[in-house]
């Protein structure tokens, strides 16, 4: 080309669009709140690791502490016992509520009014203080003669009572949440078992159920968290779980500040694992949901490293 | 003639007060395939939903085989069934929805399998083996493992077929089979029914296919305004209708 000529272009322009370079766009704004951010959280870890009130080391002597670990299966117990029991009850209570019987039904919104309206503190030290309301618990025919009855602090303890309480509480929850999930099963599905001749309990079982999960397993997992860290108000009726031992130690010692990180660490632990298992069981019940599962975090991770490296 | 396998009989249905089915009779022979044709809002669904009891009639009995379908009489008084016993007549119907309802977090395999093992009480071996036969002859015998998601809709439709006929039924019901479905699609499970019908299976086919009904019906019956206002063979039906109404309608759909 020559290059005398007026009307050549300033630019010279590539050829093939496909050359051209991209320049993205420069996001200022952003990386300026991101260094204000990794300053602030350098700022927290330090005072963390230096500020002397923390008391690391109080914090080391307990956290694997034998009493703190008994506490933490206390904890554990109170949780696993009223997730089960609360969740059979809730079902129960559920299906009741979506009953065709007008009285089961109004029975079940009722249970759900009452225990939903009492805060499972007041609860809790009700049932406590069980044995003022009935001196005996008896078994025999309703209104009629008593076959055998017993004294009631020695047959619910105070674990029982708390065991109670939190399983009374959370049916109630437990019963909204399933009959949730209930509702969102297409109906088509019930239909099409009704027209199988699929027996009604199996209908529930196996087809309706499994569907439901779906729908219950992410709020039941909050649920199941919440009452994870809802156990520690048991801590009113002197039970030796986490948040009780723990209040216990720094009522001797004083040492509140590295006392209470060692109950904050357990919870988040504790909490964490049961994101987990969620994750997993969710994954689970999304079988057939997609038409190709996601991957699990450890394929994924597998993936990116594979991908990386090729 | 051979004997009558469906049995309808002065059938009536509201739904609060709209009347949908207005005194329906209808005889089906075993061996026949009748399709019923109507106008949406004719009671043609509601009907065959009356047949194996997904809805009550108000009025008027169906029996299948002889048997009363959500009774039992005794002199002159009929006596509702228990639902268990209800179930059970029905694994004597099939039935066919127009949105499949196959069970999705089931594999293909286990939703044939699930009916006959758990109303019948046949083993899970037994079963199993009849389910691959029968996906086999809807022409889906690789798809035992899939999830129902990730099957077409003509295929998901044709193991619902393969679902209904797991039961062995005395009869299949098809509601709208084909109306959820792209056009494309239609032929492959027409072409599963037809087949069927050439077997000698009892059926009664709800639809808009006017082609089907032609070529695969032994009886067209057209139903508007809940009663069926003619039937007959299809060539008196389609091609030489009685009524008015059925005039009116067959000269807008074909």
């Amino acid at each position: 080309m020559s290059s005398d000529t007026i009307t050549e272009p300033a630019p010279r322009l590539v050829e093939d669009p496909a050359e051209l370079k991209v320049v993205p766009t420069r996001h200022y704004a952003r990386w300026a709140a991101g260094a204000a951010v990794i300053v602030l959280i350098a700022q927290f870890v330090h005072g963390l690791a230096t500020n002397p009130v923390w008391e690391w080391n109080v914090f080391r002597d307990y956290v694997l502490s034998e009493t703190i670990v008994q506490a933490v299966w206390v904890t554990l117990q109170l949780t696993a016992y009223a997730t089960v029991l609360g969740f059979l009850l809730g079902t129960v209570i559920a299906f009741m509520r979506l009953s065709r019987s007008p009285l089961l039904s109004t029975v079940a919104w009722a249970y759900i009014w009452i225990f939903r309206s009492i805060p499972m503190i007041v609860q809790l030290v009700f049932w406590f203080n069980l044995s003022a309301l009935y001196k005996e618990l008896g078994l025999g025919i309703p209104f009629g003669p008593v076959f055998f009855s017993v004294d009631s602090n020695t047959l619910i303890g105070t674990i029982g009572a708390a065991v109670i309480g939190l399983t009374l509480h959370q049916a109630a929850y437990a019963a909204e949440i399933v009959r949730g999930g209930v509702l969102a099963v297409d109906d088509g599905q019930l239909e099409a078992a009704a027209a199988l001749g699929i027996p009604r309990l199996r209908q529930i079982r196996r087809i309706v159920l499994p569907q439901a999960m779906r729908a219950i397993l992410p709020t039941a997992g909050n649920e199941i968290i919440g009452l994870l860290k809802g156990t520690s108000v048991v801590y009113v009726m002197s039970i030796g779980e986490l948040f009780y031992q723990v209040q216990v130690i720094y009522g001797r010692n004083g040492r509140v500040i590295p006392l209470l990180l060692v109950a904050t660490a357990w919870y988040v632990v504790l909490t964490s694992l049961l994101s987990v298992a969620q994750y997993y069981v969710e994954r689970r019940y999304a079988r057939g949901a997609d038409r190709t599962p996601p991957p699990t975090p450890f394929q994924r991770a597998r993936r990116f490293v594979t991908k990386e490296s090729s | 003639m051979s004997a009558v396998m469906v049995d309808v009989h002065g059938v009536h249905k509201s739904f609060g007060p709209q009347e949908v089915l207005r005194g329906v009779d209808l005889e089906v022979s075993a061996g026949e395939v009748t399709v019923i044709l109507g106008p949406s809002g004719s009671g043609k669904s509601t009907l065959l939903r009356t047949i194996n009891h997904l809805e009550k009639v108000n009025r008027g009995w169906i029996s299948i085989d002889g048997e009363l379908i959500g009774y039992r009489r005794s002199g002159n008084k009929l006596h509702e069934l228990k639902e268990k016993d209800v179930l059970k007549q029905r694994t004597n119907i099939g039935f066919v929805f127009q949105n499949f309802n196959l069970f999705p977090h089931l594999t293909v395999l286990e939703n044939l399998v699930e009916a006959p093992v758990s109303a019948l009480g046949r083993p899970r071996k037994e079963a199993e083996d009849t389910a691959r036969r029968l996906l086999e002859r809807v022409g889906l015998a690789d798809k035992t493992g899939a999830y129902p998601r990730q099957l077409s809709g003509g295929q998901q439709q044709r193991v619902a077929i393969a679902r209904a006929l797991a039961l062995e039924p005395k009869v299949l019901l098809f509601d709208e089979p084909t109306s959820a479905l792209d056009p494309e699609l239609v032929g492959e499970v027409l072409d599963v029914i037809k087949d069927l019908a050439r077997t000698g299976t009892t059926m009664i086919v709800v639809t808009h296919e006017i082609g089907f009904a032609r070529e695969a019906a032994d009886t067209v019956v057209f139903m508007d305004a809940g009663v069926v206002v003619e039937q007959g063979p299809p060539s008196a039906v389609l091609d030489a209708p009685q009524h008015e109404r059925t005039r009116a309608f067959l000269s807008k759909v074909l």
